[in-house]
Formats: C-alpha cells, sequence, structure tokens
C-alpha cells in the first residue's frame, strides 16, 4: 500500500479560534476514510486546508510525495484531487450534461464520456435538464460525477448524504463505494449519518474542537472512550 | 507654519464637503447596495434649491429646507425608479441612475436656466479669522464644524438608535435584517431619503463657495466615488478618512504639481484598491452581491446563424443602395457594436462588471493615433497594434481587477479609466490634452467613406465572430463555469484568477480595435474617449441589447446609436434618452433581445 | 440594377438631389449648447435674430438661408460627427459654430480632410489661425492671442513686476498665458513671473488655488479662469484679501455672461477685456440693442453679438461669393469686409482672422451689478501680427 496524503500537523486559525489544531494523518491507495466530530469540530475547515480553498497557519501537506501546501485550489484538483461541497455546488447556467462536460474540459479530457458518468451516477435519465430545475438529490449526483470526471486519486467528500431521506442515502452511499473501489480512488468524507459512517468507512478519523482525537478502524472507534464523551457530551444533531 | 495650517484648515473645509456628499453616497450603498450615479445630481439640486429658497427667506433658511426637500426627491427617486430594481443585478441599477443624471440635467437646465447662479454668502459668516496671522474665512470653519458634527451625529444615529442599528445590519449582514423581521422597503426609503438630504446639505452649502451651475452634478460624482471607494464602500467613518485624505492632497499637491489636480485622487483609489480591496475601513460584504444574473445564454442556433449571414450580406452591399451618412452612421454602429461585444463577452459570459471600459477603448484610439503621429507608423500597422497597445493596458489593469470581484472589481476598472482619462487631459506634451490628436486619417486605398467603412465591416465582424466563438466554446464554458461557481470551478482544476484575466485582456483588446478603427474614421482622438460618459455608453449598449443574448451587442449598439442620432436633435434630448435608458432597465432587463426571444418562446408555446 | 426596388429608391435619391437646388442655402452649425448654455444661448439668438433679418429682405442673391443647428455635447467626437453629418446627409454649403478651442480644432481639421468652409465663430485658440491654420477655416471672434496681448499692454502700464497666474488646464489657458507673458516680457523685460496654478477647468478647488498664489507674493495676477471656476476665484479670493492692494488682469471677465452672475460682488478695478454693451454709443450699436432686447426681451451678451456677427459673415460670403461652391466661398472670405454693430471687420487674406476687436477696461460696481468702465475699443488689426508674420506661422501646405 502506497502512500496518497501524507497530512503533517497543520492548523489554521480564525481570530483566537484554532478551527483546526496540529492535525496529522496519513491516507493510503484505497482507504474509504470518514472525518466524523460534532458540527463545529472542525471538519469542513479541515476539508478546505486539503482541497487548497484554505491555506495553513502550519503544517505540511504530501499528496503522491509532493509538497502540495502552497498549492491552489486548481493546482490540486490538477494533481487529482477531486471534491464535493457541502452545499452541492454547480455551474447553474448549464444542463446536467453540460456541467460533466465542463468538468472534463476542465481536466483537459474529452466530453464523449460525459454521459456515462451521469449514467454512473444514476443519471442518465436527466442529462439534458438544467441543473436549477434538479431535485437537491439529483444535484449531488451530478456534482459527484464532475469530481469524478477527472478520474481524481483522491476524492473529498463533503457530507455527500446531506438533505437526503434515508434510504437515497444508502442508494448513493453504496454507489459512491461501488465507483470507488471500481476506480481504486482513495476517499476521505465527512457525514453526520452514522449509519454511513459505519457502514462505508474502512477507517475512521473522529475531530473535536480542532484536534484529531481518534484515528482507527470503524470498530476501534465505535468503542474509543473519547470519542464516547464527544458525541455524548454534545450528541450529534442528525443532520444539520 | 502658520502658512501650512492654514493650507490644511483650507483642506479641511474641502474634505467636510465632500465628505457630506460621499456619506449619504456610502449609506445609500451599504444598504441598497445601489451605486447611485445620481448622487452628484442630487448634490447639484440641493444648490439649485438653497439658491430658490435664499433669493425669498436667506441662506440659513434656504440650506436645511434645501437639504429636506432633495431628501424628499430622494425618497421619489427611490419610491418610483430604484425600488424596482433591487433584485436586479447592478449593472441595471447603475445604468437606470445614469439615466437619472441625465433626466435631472435638462430639468434643472429648464427649470433654472442656462446661466450660473451665485447664490448669497452666510450671513454671519463673511470675514475671516486670523489663524497664526494667516486669513481664514469663517465659513470654511463653518464647514469644518459642519463635517464633524455630521459625522457625530451619523455615529449616534449607528450606535444609539433603532434605525441605526438596522441600516449597520443591512449594510453588514442581509440575512440578519430578515431575521429581525424588518421590512426592507421602509429601511430602503429612510435611507434614500438620509443620503439624498445629506447630499442636498452639501449641495446647499457649497452656495458660498461657488457660483450654482449645471456643472457640478458630474463634476462631484466622480470625486465622491473616489472617496466611497477609498474609505470602503459603506463606512461612513470610512468616507470621512478619504475625504480627508483627497482634500488634503490636492491641498498640498497644488502647491507642489499644480497640473496633476486630476490624476492625484484617481491615483490614490487605485493604490488603496491595491493594497486594500475592499477600501480603509470596508468589509467584503457577508452576502455577496451578483454583479450580472446568472441564466444560461442563449444560443444563436440555425435561425440565428441564417440571420447573421443575412446580415452580413446585407452590410456588404449597403453602400450600393445608401447615401454616405447611412454609411458613415451603420459603421459607427460596427465600431460599438464591436466595443460592446467585448464588454458583453467579459460581462455576461465572465460575470466581471466594468465601468471603465472606455479605458481600453481609448488606450486603442490613443495608441493608433499616437503611432501614426509619433512614429509616423502607417495605418496597417496602427490598427494592428492599437489592440495590442489595449491588450497589454487590460493585462494590467486586469491583474489588479481579478483580485476583486462584482462592484469592487467594477470600480478598479473606472478608476483605471479615470486615471488614463486624467493623464490624457493633463499630459498635454504627449496626448495634447482636450485638444486631442488631429489629422488621423486612413492609408489612401482605405480613405473615403465606401473604402473605410468596407475595412470596418471586415475588421469589425471578425472581432465578433471571434468573441462569439471564444463565449460558446471551450475558453468560454470554462469562464461561464468560473463565473457560476468559482469555488466548484477551482476544485475542478480551473485557474479562475488567469482565465478572468485572460477574458478581460480579450475584451480589452477588442475595445482597443474599436478605439484604432475608430481614430481613423473621425480623423482624431480626444480624451472623451475615456471618459465615463464612454463606458456607460458601453453599458447601456450591452444592457439594452441584451447581457445573455450573442446578438445582443449588435442589438444595442444599433438601437443605441439611432436612438441617440434621432433624439439629439430635439430640445431636452438628454431627458428623453434618460428616460429611455430607465425605462429599458426597469421594464426590459432582459434587453432587446431577451425580451424578443422571450416573446418568441411564449408564442411557440401559445401555438403548441 | 437587377431589382426594381432598387431603381426606385436611386429614383427618389435623384428627385430629392434635383429639388436641392429649389431648396435655401443650407448652413450647418455646431455648438456646445448644453455643455455651456451660459454662453451658448445668448450666442444662438444673435444668430438667430440675424438669420430672421437677412431672410426678411429676402435671403441671398433671392435665395433663403436655412441653419440646421446641432448641439456637440462638448464633445470634439460629437461634433467631428456631427459635422459629417451635416455634410454628407444634409448637405450644408458649409459649417460654422463652436464655442470650444479644441471643438473648434477638430472641426477645423474635418473641413480640411473633406474640403469644406468652416467659419469658426467663437474658439479662441490661435493654432486655429496660425501653426494649425489651413484653406477651409476661417475665424471670427478676437483670438487668444489678441485679446491677452490687449491686456498684457494695460499690465505693462502698472507697477506691477511679479507676476502670478491662473488659468484652466487645457490648450485655451495655456495659450493665453503664454501669449500675455511673450508681449508682458517684450514691453517690459523687468517682469518676473513667480508662480503659475493650472486648476482643471470647471473643477477649481479655488480656496488652495488663492492660497498658493497668496504663498508666492505676486504684485500683479493674471487671471484665464472663466464660467463658475471665476466665481469661486473671485469669492475665496476676495474673503482672503488676495486681490488687495494687487494689479488683476482678467481674460474676458468684463463679458456679461461672466460679469453679471457676480452681480454686487464683482471685482472692483481689475483690468479686463469683455463688452460694455449698456455704454456703447454708436447708431449701429444702438439698433442692434435695440432690435435684440426687443426680439428677445433680454440684454445683450458677449455671445449675442458673436452669433450676429457671424450669421452676417455668411450672408456677406454667400453675397459676395454668389455661389455655394467652396473654392469660390473661401476666395471671397479672402479680405471679405462685414460691417457690423461694432463698426466693420475684415477677414484677413493672411491668416483667415477677422479683425474683430474687443474693448478693455476696468471693472466696477455700478448700481449693485458688475460692470466695465474707462474701457476703450481695440480694433482687433491693432494687436494682429503683420500678415508676413502671421503667414510665416501658418503651416506651408
Amino acid at each position: 500500500m502506497s502512500t496518497v496524503l501524507d497530512v503533517k500537523g497543520i492548523s489554521r486559525n480564525f481570530g483566537g479560534l484554532k478551527a483546526v489544531d496540529d492535525v496529522a494523518f496519513i491516507l493510503n491507495n484505497g482507504d474509504v476514510a470518514a472525518l466524523i466530530g460534532p458540527n463545529g469540530a472542525g471538519k469542513t475547515t479541515c476539508f478546505n486546508l486539503l482541497s487548497g480553498a484554505l491555506s495553513v497557519n502550519a503544517g505540511t501537506v504530501l499528496f503522491g510525495g509532493h509538497d502540495i501546501t502552497r498549492w491552489q485550489p486548481h493546482q490540486r484538483a490538477r494533481a487529482g484531487i477531486g471534491r464535493t461541497f457541502q452545499i452541492a455546488a454547480t455551474f447553474r447556467s448549464m444542463t446536467a450534461i453540460e456541467n460533466v462536460e465542463a468538468a472534463l474540459m476542465a481536466a483537459g479530457m474529452n466530453t464523449d464520456t460525459a454521459e456515462k458518468l451521469l449514467e454512473d451516477v444514476g443519471m442518465s435519465a436527466m442529462t439534458a435538464a438544467p441543473v436549477t430545475t434538479l431535485a437537491y438529490g439529483d444535484v449531488k449526483r451530478v456534482e459527484l460525477a464532475m469530481a469524478l470526471a477527472s478520474e481524481p486519486a483522491l476524492l473529498l467528500l463533503d457530507e455527500p448524504t446531506a438533505g437526503m431521506a434515508a434510504e437515497e442515502r444508502h442508494r448513493i452511499m453504496q454507489r459512491i463505494s461501488d465507483l470507488v473501489r471500481a476506480r481504486g480512488i482513495t476517499v476521505l468524507f465527512t457525514e453526520h449519518d452514522m449509519d454511513a459512517v459505519f457502514g462505508y468507512a474502512s477507517r475512521i478519523l473522529a475531530m473535536d474542537q480542532g484536534r484529531l482525537i481518534a484515528d482507527d478502524t470503524p470498530d476501534a472507534v465505535r468503542n474509543d472512550a473519547r470519542v464516547q464523551r464527544v458525541y455524548l457530551g454534545a450528541p450529534e444533531d442528525g443532520d444539520a | 507654519m502658520g502658512f501650512y495650517f492654514a493650507q490644511f484648515l483650507t483642506g479641511l473645509a474641502s474634505a467636510s464637503s465632500l465628505f457630506l456628499v460621499a456619506a449619504g453616497l456610502s449609506i445609500i450603498f451599504g444598504v441598497t447596495r445601489i451605486v447611485n450615479f445620481a448622487h452628484g445630481s442630487l448634490f447639484m439640486l440641493g444648490a439649485f434649491i438653497a439658491y430658490s429658497i435664499s433669493q425669498q427667506f436667506g441662506f440659513w433658511v434656504a440650506v436645511p429646507l434645501a437639504a429636506l426637500s432633495v431628501g424628499a426627491i430622494g425618497w421619489v427617486m427611490e419610491r418610483t425608479v430604484l425600488s424596482r430594481l433591487y433584485g436586479a443585478p447592478e449593472l441595471f441599477q447603475l445604468v437606470a441612475t445614469f439615466g437619472l443624471v441625465l433626466i435631472v440635467q435638462d430639468a434643472a437646465l429648464w427649470i433654472w436656466g442656462p446661466t450660473d447662479l451665485l447664490g448669497p454668502r452666510a450671513p454671519g459668516l463673511t470675514g475671516v479669522v486670523r489663524i497664526f496671522d494667516q486669513p481664514v474665512p469663517e465659513y470654511d470653519l463653518f464647514l469644518i464644524t459642519v463635517g464633524f458634527s455630521v459625522l457625530g451625529a451619523i455615529w449616534w444615529m449607528f450606535t444609539r438608535t433603532r434605525f441605526g442599528i438596522l441600516v449597520r445590519a443591512a449594510t453588514e449582514d442581509r440575512e440578519m435584517l430578515q431575521a429581525l423581521g424588518v421590512r426592507p422597503a421602509r429601511l430602503f426609503q429612510a435611507t434614500f431619503f438620509i443620503g439624498a438630504a445629506l447630499a442636498g446639505l452639501g449641495g446647499a452649502l457649497e452656495m458660498p463657495r461657488q457660483p450654482v451651475s449645471l456643472l457640478m452634478d458630474l463634476n462631484i460624482i466622480a470625486e465622491a466615488f473616489v472617496v466611497v471607494v477609498i474609505g470602503g464602500m459603506g463606512s461612513v467613518t470610512g468616507a470621512f478618512l478619504a475625504a480627508l485624505l483627497i482634500a488634503e492632497l490636492n491641498a498640498f499637491g497644488i502647491l507642489i504639481l499644480p497640473e496633476i489636480t486630476l490624476v492625484a485622487a484617481f491615483a490614490a483609489m487605485a493604490v488603496v484598491l491595491v493594497i486594500r480591496p475592499y477600501g480603509l475601513l470596508g468589509k467584503q460584504a457577508t452576502t455577496a452581491p451578483h454583479a450580472v444574473e446568472i441564466q444560461p445564454p442563449q444560443t444563436l442556433g440555425e435561425a440565428g446563424r441564417l440571420a447573421a449571414a443575412v446580415l452580413v450580406a446585407a452590410l456588404f452591399v449597403l453602400p450600393i443602395i445608401a447615401g454616405d451618412f447611412v454609411i458613415v452612421l451603420t459603421a459607427d454602429i460596427m465600431i460599438f457594436a464591436l466595443f460592446a461585444a467585448g464588454l458583453h463577452f467579459m460581462m455576461g459570459t465572465g460575470g466581471l462588471v466594468s465601468f471603465g471600459h472606455a479605458a481600453f477603448f481609448g488606450i486603442g484610439a490613443y495608441a493608433a493615433a499616437l503611432l501614426v503621429e509619433r512614429a509616423g507608423i502607417g495605418m496597417e500597422a496602427a490598427l494592428i497594434l492599437a489592440p495590442v497597445a489595449a491588450a497589454i493596458g487590460a493585462a494590467i489593469i486586469g491583474w489588479f481587477a481579478v483580485r476583486l470581484s462584482g462592484v469592487y472589481l467594477a470600480m478598479l476598472t473606472l478608476a483605471a479609466a479615470q486615471i488614463l482619462w486624467s493623464a490624457s487631459v493633463q499630459w498635454q506634451d504627449i496626448t495634447g490634452g482636450d485638444d486631442g490628436i488631429l489629422g488621423i486619417w486612413p492609408a489612401a486605398w482605405a480613405s473615403g467613406t465606401t473604402a473605410y467603412y468596407y475595412l470596418t465591416l471586415a475588421l469589425t465582424t471578425v472581432g465578433i465572430v471571434s468573441l462569439m466563438m471564444l463565449a460558446s466554446g471551450r475558453f468560454g464554458i470554462l469562464l461561464r463555469a468560473g463565473r457560476d461557481a468559482p469555488a466548484r470551478a477551482q476544485a475542478l482544476g480551473i485557474d479562475i484568477k488567469l482565465r478572468n484575466w485572460a477574458a478581460i485582456v480579450i475584451a480589452g483588446s477588442a475595445a482597443g480595435l474599436a478605439g484604432g478603427i475608430f481614430a481613423f474614421s473621425k480623423g482624431s482622438v480626444f480624451p472623451d474617449t475615456l471618459a465615463i460618459p464612454n463606458s456607460v455608453d458601453a453599458l447601456v449598449m450591452v444592457l439594452l441589447g441584451g447581457l445573455h443574448a450573442p446578438a445582443g451587442p449588435i442589438l444595442g449598439a444599433s438601437v443605441f446609436a439611432l436612438l441617440e442620432d434621432s433624439l439629439s436633435r430635439l430640445p431636452y434630448w438628454r431627458a428623453l434618452l434618460g428616460t429611455a435608458v430607465v425605462g429599458i432597465a426597469v421594464f426590459a432587463p432582459g434587453g432587446i433581445a431577451g425580451s424578443l426571444s422571450g416573446w418568441l418562446k411564449r408564442r411557440r408555446e401559445r401555438s403548441a | 440594377m437587377k431589382f426594381p426596388r432598387l431603381a426606385a429608391i436611386a429614383a427618389v435619391f435623384a428627385v430629392s438631389v434635383t429639388q436641392a437646388n429649389a431648396e435655401p442655402i443650407r448652413i450647418g452649425e455646431i455648438n456646445s449648447y448644453t455643455r455651456l448654455p451660459a454662453f451658448t444661448e445668448p450666442y444662438k439668438k444673435g444668430w438667430q435674430m440675424a438669420l430672421e433679418e437677412i431672410n426678411a429682405k429676402g435671403g441671398v442673391h433671392g435665395e433663403k438661408l436655412e441653419v440646421i443647428s446641432r448641439d456637440d455635447a462638448g464633445k470634439p467626437g460629437n461634433a467631428v460627427k456631427i459635422a459629417e453629418e451635416l455634410v454628407k446627409r444634409e448637405k450644408v454649403a458649409l459649417l460654422t459654430g463652436t464655442f470650444f478651442s479644441h471643438i473648434g480644432l477638430a472641426v477645423s481639421d474635418y473641413a480640411k480632410q473633406n474640403k469644406v468652409l468652416f467659419v469658426a465663430a467663437e474658439p479662441l485658440t490661435d493654432a486655429l489661425i496660425w501653426s494649425k491654420g489651413n484653406d477651409y477655416t476661417f475665424r471670427l471672434r478676437p483670438s487668444t492671442y489678441m485679446q491677452a496681448a490687449m491686456l498684457a499692454a494695460e499690465a505693462a502700464k502698472t507697477d506691477a513686476v511679479k507676476w502670478a497666474t491662473v488659468a484652466p488646464n487645457y490648450a485655451y489657458g495655456k495659450d493665453a498665458v503664454a501669449a500675455f507673458k511673450q508681449v508682458l516680457k517684450k514691453l517690459k523685460p523687468s517682469v518676473e513671473f513667480v508662480d503659475e496654478q493650472w486648476p482643471a477647468l470647471f473643477k477649481i478647488d479655488a480656496g488652495v488655488t488663492v492660497r498658493a498664489l497668496e504663498a508666492a507674493k505676486p504684485d500683479g495676477i493674471y487671471n484665464v479662469t472663466f464660467g463658475p471656476d471665476l466665481g469661486a476665484m473671485v469669492r475665496e479670493g476676495t474673503v482672503r484679501g488676495l486681490y488687495e492692494n494687487r494689479t488683476v488682469v482678467s481674460l474676458l471677465t468684463g463679458e456679461p455672461e461672466y460679469l453679471e452672475p457676480l452681480k454686487g460682488e464683482a471685482p472692483k478695478g481689475w483690468i479686463v477685456t469683455g463688452y460694455p454693451w449698456y455704454a456703447i454709443d454708436t447708431p449701429e450699436h444702438n439698433a442692434f440693442k435695440a432690435a435684440y432686447e426687443k426680439r428677445w426681451g433680454e440684454t445683450l451678451k458677449m455671445g449675442s453679438l458673436v452669433g450676429y456677427n457671424t450669421m452676417l459673415s455668411i450672408a456677406a460670403v454667400l453675397e459676395k461669393a454668389k455661389s455655394t461652391d467652396t473654392d469660390k466661398m473661401i476666395a471671397a472670405m479672402k479680405g471679405l469686409k462685414v460691417a457690423t454693430p461694432q463698426g466693420e471687420i475684415v477677414y484677413r487674406a493672411a491668416d483667415h482672422q477677422a479683425t474683430m476687436g474687443s474693448w478693455v477696461g476696468r471693472t466696477d460696481v455700478v448700481d449693485g451689478g458688475g460692470q466695465m468702465v474707462d474701457w476703450r475699443y481695440i480694433d482687433g488689426a491693432e494687436v494682429l501680427p503683420t500678415a508676413e508674420e502671421a503667414k510665416a506661422m501658418r503651416p506651408t501646405n
């Protein structure tokens, strides 16, 4: 197993608040890792530090052996980091297929595969629909297809099931799981839905108040005393 | 020492009157997000109304009454025009307020006549006070007091009254306002009343310092913009500091370099925007104002392509059937269509609004003229180098501009255009100043109305078609992606800044080519190619045609040119043009192409 | 032509061309009506009155005159566009008008390129007839040089040695200062220029400008500002005592357009050029004054006289040329004599400048308003360079 992502002690402050505080972990090829923690634990900030949307105050991020700490988001994307957003972001002036085609163009790839990508995420029936007319769950699927378009080595998924009904959550998680396994993509995802986390993650990273408090197999994390304390002290509020 | 202190006080007095105008502008922007070009007109109305009242009731009655009347006028403007535009993109609001400027100009001419009016001086404050043995007018000291008092009053209002707290909430966090259950309409009306009243007060208090004239509106507005942008849009304290900075820069600059007074203010603005993109005390708005509406671009389609081919063919045979002047007018329209097409490209596809697009047109025109006049090169080379020069200018301006977004980007382009305009006026050894550069006529083979018409047709067709292809091709799609969802686009590997920068350079070179063609068609170049009205014309053409239709710039330029051509013969034509502009912004926000295709779509749906 | 419709269009054009001969002689007039109405409105009334008088007498050689008047909004680009339209669409016989120097130059360049006669009414710049003079352009109003030279001659008679100047920062201001300096230095070599202020046109910050002038401690001040800038300079300078015990020489300030708005605050004792219409007592001028007041119900301005003289000049040249052919009109313009309310003026063949003169006097407050006193009329011919000197200043082509 080779190391895909090596995060070395990254920190980020907002004013006096330490949103991410000396977080370090490694993702290996093929990992499907979940990043959990109560609201405000620093998950999304951590994501933004990895994708380059925010810059770190301290620490280093190595991706495929390269120090990408100072790289811009688009440089990281080109190097092979794909992501989705907590609130799905698509190009609102375009149809579903145009969105995916734009993603392929951005990666410098042939746009012929757009239809196949939409089919992969279960959207083949609605390729010509403007994204503004799609249901939220479908927008998330389109966004997933866009993130997959560049064939990333690492995929960052920020709450992939947020805003979905229970049965749809499972469908989308199953689909993601199948797709990344088939393509050998390493995944880091955040999620509030513990069923999704424990059902699909091979590893779990837990954060609290900016710090990483656990990094282990699902079973080990489930029994981790600190994780339990965090969740008991501040019970998860489900799906925010 | 005494001299410099007195000079400082003189500057402070100017700063106070500038502050009154800028504070109103800043509050209005903060709350309503409207960039109010008509604020200078309110200032001018304040002076005129104060003059009229003072003839009957004297100075001290006239000043407060004028301020209140102008407040009421501002309220009416808000109710009748601007309240219909809150949902609309900034561009529409700006263009509509410019329409109001034109209307107020003619209204003032109609009511008060053309002659400058010298109002009364302030009774009781006509003398001087000796400070360090220097004469300082009592009225200057009074103005300084008013400036500080208004600053204090606004501070008190913002921190101690419910209204002020709501104004601050609206400025800093829109959602919070809704959470508080406030009806924005009432707040916006009150804000407009106060902002307008401050402008009116500023105008009324100017009465003892300068004659009341029809030039007051445009003279103050550019400076007021500078102050608001330097201070940070929406920040009243910032406006105060900026007014002080600008006025003192002028007061002491005049002692050293009396010839560059115009450039100094805009240069200061550009420097501040580069160092502090949101001004001295400005904050990036939590809800980023949307510069343009996001909607799918209309596509040309088969019928559109056919129409385009027919149009080019018709233009090709036009000289056979039409008289000289029709040919000249058509050539002008083609030049403006190319100018507008560049702006349409960066605004419609890239979401990058420029309030200073004349900068690139002017660079192209001046580059062509200077190359012919100074370097003695021919027309052909000059027409190639004009867009190149504009592209270089756009690369420099754009490099700073892409770091900003929305109205701040627009304001930086405005500042850049104003710097170039000031330079063209004041750097007389090179540009000839207001006299411009004359005798820039086409090469022999292209001279004559018809020959130059064909050259214009060829170049503008190539330019416009290239822009259309860029917009609908890979470059345009990725540019639009960056406009729609910047974070998403970046996460896909799109370098948005680089792409936006390239879009500005492309738009700039199109404008530069238009400027170069224009220079040879008129045989001359003047600073007004770089001035604000030229930038506004481009915006109006884009808006008129429709921001999201490929044919927008062509339709917009045609209708605008014909409108101006037919109206400008009539008395009070500016008011008519202004009314037309306001009407379009309010009633046809999709532009001609947008309304037309909407109408066609409805028809098709009905018949289907 | 293949299409019958094209033939029909061509026929319509042909008809309109033949009809044109039966129509009045068209004159294209361009001015900055909305940009500087204070001067251009009275100017318009002046030429309109002259036009009415000429047509009432049956026009020129039996043909009536028609003026197509357009507003350039103070933009030279517009002026060129309008010139093009007037020549190409309206088929005017000649162009006239313009106020701002740069617009005058732009139209002049257009006239040269398109071989049209241009009778410039008001632009003052010397370049129009000298350094950028051309065959097609003639100018009525006394130029910057002429007026500045008249003032310099008066300034040389005063005790002032150290001079400061204040002028709007554009061609007219620069010319006016250069001409004044040149003539004054020649007349009185001991003078010294200690400060120059160049406020932007109509954007003066009068308070600081006044203080900068004061700091230079001059004996004399030469002012070229006008319009709203002048009002601000008078007020801010007076309150700060700038003009106390100093000689002030001021270009155009005696013109009613600029002096009247100042009312009781008009400066006293400034040496100015202007137009004391209220005190000129010649039969010609009295008739003009009475007719103007009757026609418009208002008093004369400088612009009224300029507009009136412009139209008289155009009628005179058409009378003399007996044709609207450009070459014939140009030949007629050279040495053209025109009888005007201020006496006979001549368009010099050497440099195309009319000898219309100006009034020089001192300002004072009479009956609560500004007026010129101790004035005298100086004929333009007195201050113009000789024909040879003038010719040498013009480009040779």
